[in-house]
């Protein structure tokens, strides 16, 4: 099928110098659209080309100085890094040694380099004016609330669910609410899916999801349009993001909070002052209504008025014809 | 009252289908309005129960559609509803002028029933509207609803199951109106409660009309 798709439509060429004349054209417009991709990539600083000569391959070489012979191994997977992911993340034009030890310089590395301590956060990002939108402090203080921040402690770190690496500030920047809804679920599933990583946490057995949630009625469409935070979290008004993730007990468990007029997903998902104006007509109504439809939650006034208004003049009509009934029996 | 002037207009299966389409009709604006205009504050009705009946009672209307359908298919009930365009606006202009000022005159109805003859044309237009577009049209878009993976998912940058569920509901409301000026023209007789009774036991007095 994809064969005859991209085969020469040969019936329009019918003879051999054009056919020619047509394969140089595709070839040209090949290129251009190539160089046109690289152009989009990101530069990536020329120190960090020198880390991901290897660090984006699955194998490594070095000399061994003990048998004094070319050792190839397997790169551990943890540390093969996405280029691209890493260029688009918020991180992306940081040098590696921005973050890790300029000892990293060195190769082969020395294996204690593993054991140093890394920054949090809120080392770069603590009293940040150039972040002070992101309230990183106010963050934190929520965050210390959270079962998450409770049941670990300290080990719990912000990297645990914002890689680092490859972090983009989707709820800040992404016009499209399915977008937002699918970047902030993927990090919670990527414990809460994901055996190995639930265990680098908890001893508990990992709950199955599709199982605690079975109460929730069309469950595909809510984990698809809404994100986890919304029922697991505080609402906080000031915070963009609330990041007191609650125990589950405390959970929303109570539809109406969504499916109502004044919906809770109005003062969370779609509260963004910025994605109300990242969008067109910066109108509420115009996003929830375009992107999806939350019962009870979605009321247009004109087609409420003229609602009321037909079911008024319907009663007022029985209630004529009545009175007349009655008159003229 | 002689009994040659009534008439058997209701067929056994016409009243059992008629029967269950009323209570699940009922039902299913009762709950459409609560999760429609769900409100925390003032619960007639906990949400997740409102969802689970109008699910339930939406698919027993739909499969008792089945009932009506195939009924007027297979039995000669399908002749009341066929309708004549020619000349139907002069026919539902008698029938108007009847309701608003005839029948109050004690004239006599312009269309009375008879054994060939079970609507009149205002009720012929508004009972095809109704099972054959309405019903039809809340069905179809119900059943998407309650598997929203077949909707599609965007027609002109709408989401998909934001138009369906527009549609859904703005039927229903239709239904709902239909059923206020039902319930209240079923009331015109020689005694308010005689069509009432008529649905129950299948029989239609004519001597009125």
């Amino acid at each position: 099928m994809l064969e005859s798709e991209i085969r020469t439509p040969a019936f329009l060429f019918n003879s051999r110098a054009m056919r020619s004349y047509f394969q140089l054209f595709v070839f040209i417009i090949s290129i251009c659209s190539i160089s046109g991709i690289k152009a989009q990539e990101k530069p990536m600083t020329p120190e960090n080309e020198l880390c991901l000569k290897c660090h984006t391959n699955q194998t490594f070489t070095f000399q061994n100085t003990l048998t004094d012979a070319e050792d190839k191994r397997m790169m551990n997977p943890l540390y093969i890094m996405n280029k691209d992911h890493f260029a688009s993340g918020v991180h992306g034009k940081f040098k590696c040694t921005d973050c890790h030890s300029s000892d990293y310089e060195t190769y082969p590395h020395n294996a204690e380099l593993k054991l140093e301590p890394l920054s949090t956060c809120l080392d770069c990002h603590g009293g940040d004016e150039q972040y002070a939108a992101y309230q990183f402090e106010k963050i934190d203080e929520e965050f210390q609330k959270s079962v998450h921040f409770q049941k670990s402690g300290e080990s719990f770190t912000c990297s645990k669910c914002h890689d680092q690496h490859y972090y983009q500030a989707k709820s800040r920047t992404s016009s499209e609410v399915s977008e937002i809804v699918g970047f902030s679920n993927e990090m919670c599933m990527s414990c809460h899916s994901n055996n190995n990583k639930f265990h680098l946490i908890s001893d508990e057995i990992k709950p199955e999801l599709n199982k605690i949630h079975d109460w929730l009625p069309n469950q595909e469409l809510h984990f698809r349009n809404i994100r986890c935070i919304e029922c697991h979290t505080e609402v906080v008004d000031s915070l963009s993001v609330s990041h007191n993730i609650l125990p589950k007990e405390q959970a929303l468990r109570n539809c109406v909070e969504c499916h109502s007029k004044n919906s809770m997903l109005i003062a969370s998902l779609y509260k963004y002052e910025n994605l109300q104006n990242r969008t067109s007509e910066g109108k509420l109504n115009t996003i929830i209504a375009n992107k999806s439809y939350v019962i009870g939650a979605y009321q247009n006034p004109l087609l409420n008025n003229i609602s009321i208004l037909i079911f008024l003049m319907a009663l007022a009509g029985i209630g004529i014809h009545l009175i007349f009934r009655i008159i003229k029996k | 009252m002689s009994s040659e002037s009534k008439i058997y207009f209701y067929p056994i299966w016409l009243r059992i289908w008629h029967g269950i389409n009323a209570l699940g009709i009922l039902i299913l604006i009762f709950t459409g309005i609560n999760m429609q205009y769900s409100n925390p504050n003032f619960k007639l009705m906990d949400f997740e129960l409102a969802v689970n009946l109008h699910n339930i009672f939406g698919i027993l209307v739909s499969v008792n559609y089945l009932l009506f359908f195939i009924g007027n298919i297979l039995t000669t009930n399908k002749k009341y509803y066929r309708l004549k365009l020619k000349g139907l606006t002069k026919r539902l202009k008698l029938q108007v002028i009847y309701y608003t000022s005839g029948m109050f005159k004690h004239q006599q109805a312009p269309f009375p029933l008879s054994e060939k003859r079970k609507f009149n044309p205002m009720q012929k237009v508004a009972y095809l509207s109704v099972m054959y577009l309405f019903v039809p049209g809340l069905i179809f878009t119900g059943l998407a609803l309650l598997f929203p993976e077949t909707i599609i998912e965007e027609v002109y940058s709408f989401s998909g199951i934001f138009l369906t569920a527009v549609l859904h509901s703005s039927l229903g409301f239709l239904v709902s109106i239909f059923l206020i000026v039902h319930l209240y023209v079923a009331s015109i007789g020689k005694n308010p409660a005689d069509n009432f009774k008529s649905i129950v036991n299948g029989y239609h007095d004519i001597s009125g009309h």
